[in-house]
């Protein structure tokens, strides 16, 4: 019986990597959906607008589906079927002049993609940018700064995944309560693994028994944050899809918050080695303090890299998968049956890269948290008395 | 470009969003599910180590009944070795004894039984020299001339004389 139950985790997480990978055959489904639409003509603006590069002239653009994909927009292009493009329009929030602009992205549906005096840049190396109408369309604007806090696609995706978070985990708190003294039941057998993971082997072994308690919060958000949109960056639908994790501003934000942490709870040990490095000779400090400059470039590097490693990693897992999807279309526009053929090759190569991203998902979300969890305990480390 | 550029609504949105995370789920989630978790487990430590102890003195508890009853044996067998010496001594004393009352008494009787007869003897000895004196004094009263008379009067007084 107690054999039978200790495997009840496993076998959910493999049911869950089954779905997971239901879910990217339906991916590759939905993208080929997507993309078979940028051969018949269209006419209407909003079509245009919404698919330029479904000129008939023109060709499929794998560097621009791709970036498309990687990269933010205004609103979210949920599915096309037949001709019928489903978009959900996001609000636009624009802070210019000291007053504020809110309304929804698809006003920007029409012939000069302007409203209100803003235009949404369809084109160019400024895509889904939005400009002050008028004003230089190259970033260097004249007049007061206009401040973007529209609610974007990956917005948006944030405060879904941060609203699915809070239920999650609220009600994981909840089983707890009620199961009290007894074993767990449910998600909450399936998540406790993890957060025993992150309490035991992350934060206990980083930062000692004595100090990880008042890190613990940060730690745990952080893991199953980075993890759950790792996740369900890798679904192709609707509430998945965003890349959330491969977004630079989004890692910068918890890099920054790493840093944060480590700068406030740096104990006087910490600080004191970071000017006067033990075990260096006297003249990397002196009269030229080389030691204590790279220390110091190294508080800053430390989360710098955090950011950029997770951004990366991500991004190119997307990148990767899209760059198979579009290796059809490439070979399916010289012909169809050589597309047909290189389909079967890119699929299994998407099924390969799709596993390995989820490998990744979790490998990153614990490389940052053990990171983090590692600067907490330089920077808390109490002095060994010689 | 666009790529590597973080933007600022995305930075507004997501410190938002994480510090939210970071304040409600720290509040509403970590803290019950750590303090959960730490409950659970000392509870299993100590539970664990209640049955370790109650091993210990259950193991503990069996020897010294073991002890006690092989005490209790040994306390048995030197009893019932005891008793049965007592027994055997007071089985041979018994015995001794009731010899001596034997030959006591058998001893007593022969002497009763002697002094028994001695004075019957004397009794007899008596009644025959009362009885020889009797038949004398009869005889001496008759005379003594005819002696076939005298011989048919003593038949005649021997009939008469009974040894009562």
């Amino acid at each position: 019986m107690t054999a039978y139950k200790s495997h009840l985790p496993v076998r959910r997480f493999l049911v869950f990597c089954l779905v997971i990978l239901a879910l990217f055959s339906g991916r590759m489904f939905a993208s080929v959906q997507d993309h078979t639409m940028l051969v018949p003509a269209n006419d209407s603006v909003s079509e245009k607008f919404q698919k330029p590069e479904s000129n008939p002239g023109e060709k499929f653009n794998a560097g621009k589906m791709i970036m498309e994909h990687v990269l933010d927009n205004h609103e979210w292009h949920v599915a096309t079927i037949g001709n019928l493009h489903l978009t959900i329009p996001l609000p636009v929030i624009l802070l210019y002049d000291g007053k504020l602009y809110v309304f929804l992205s698809s006003r920007f549906h029409n012939e000069t993609h302007s409203y209100q005096g803003f235009k949404l840049d369809p084109e160019g190396p400024h895509k889904d940018k939005i400009f002050r109408e008028g004003a230089n369309e190259h970033l260097a604007a004249a007049g007061p700064a206009l401040y973007d806090f529209s609610i974007t696609k990956i917005v948006f995706a944030i405060l879904l995944n941060t609203f699915f978070l809070f239920l999650i985990f609220t009600s994981v708190a909840r089983a707890y309560t009620r199961n009290r003294g007894k074993a767990p039941s449910g998600m909450q057998s399936f998540l406790e693994p993890l957060i025993i993971f992150v309490r035991d082997d992350i934060a206990k072994s980083s930062i000692g028994e004595k100090k990880y308690e008042k890190f613990m919060p940060f730690l745990l958000t952080i893991f199953f944050f980075i993890i759950f949109n790792n996740l369900l960056g890798l679904v192709p639908f609707f509430p998945g899809g965003a890349n959330v994790t491969g977004n630079i501003a989004v890692t910068l934000v918890m890099a920054v918050f790493t840093f944060i942490i480590t700068t406030i709870s740096g104990n006087k040990h910490y600080w004191v080695d970071i000017v006067n490095t033990p075990g260096v000779p006297w003249w990397l400090k002196f009269p030229v303090p080389l030691m204590p400059i790279v220390e110091i470039i190294g508080i800053i590097t430390k989360p710098f890299v955090l950011m950029i490693r997770l951004f990366a990693n991500i991004t190119a897992g997307h990148i990767i998968v899209l760059g198979f999807v579009s290796l059809i279309f490439i070979f399916g526009a010289i012909s169809a049956a050589l597309g047909l053929g290189v389909s079967v090759v890119s699929v299994a190569f998407m099924i390969f890269m799709d596993l390995l991203e989820l490998l990744v998902a979790f490998i990153q979300a614990y490389v940052f948290t053990l990171l983090s969890a590692l600067y907490f305990g330089l920077a808390t480390i109490e002095p060994e008395h010689h | 470009m666009e790529l590597i550029t973080p933007g600022l609504g995305l930075i507004f949105w997501m410190t938002l969003a994480f510090l939210f995370l970071v304040f409600v789920l720290g509040k509403y989630a970590w803290k019950p599910i750590l303090q959960m978790l730490r409950e659970r487990e000392t509870s299993i430590h100590e539970a664990l180590n209640s049955a370790n102890q109650a091993r210990e003195e259950m193991k503990q508890l069996k020897f010294s009944n073991e002890q006690l009853l092989q005490e209790a044996k040994n306390e048995r067998d030197a009893i019932l070795n005891e008793a049965r010496k007592i027994r055997d001594r007071l089985f041979e004393e018994a015995r001794i004894k009731a010899g001596e009352e034997a030959s006591r008494i058998v001893e007593g009787a022969k002497a009763s039984i002697h002094n028994e007869k001695m004075a019957a003897m004397t009794e007899l000895k008596n009644q025959i020299a009362e009885s020889s004196l009797t038949l004398a004094k009869f005889i001496l009263q008759r005379e003594l001339s005819d002696p076939q008379k005298q011989e048919e009067y003593v038949q005649e007084l021997l009939k008469e004389v009974k040894f009562n």
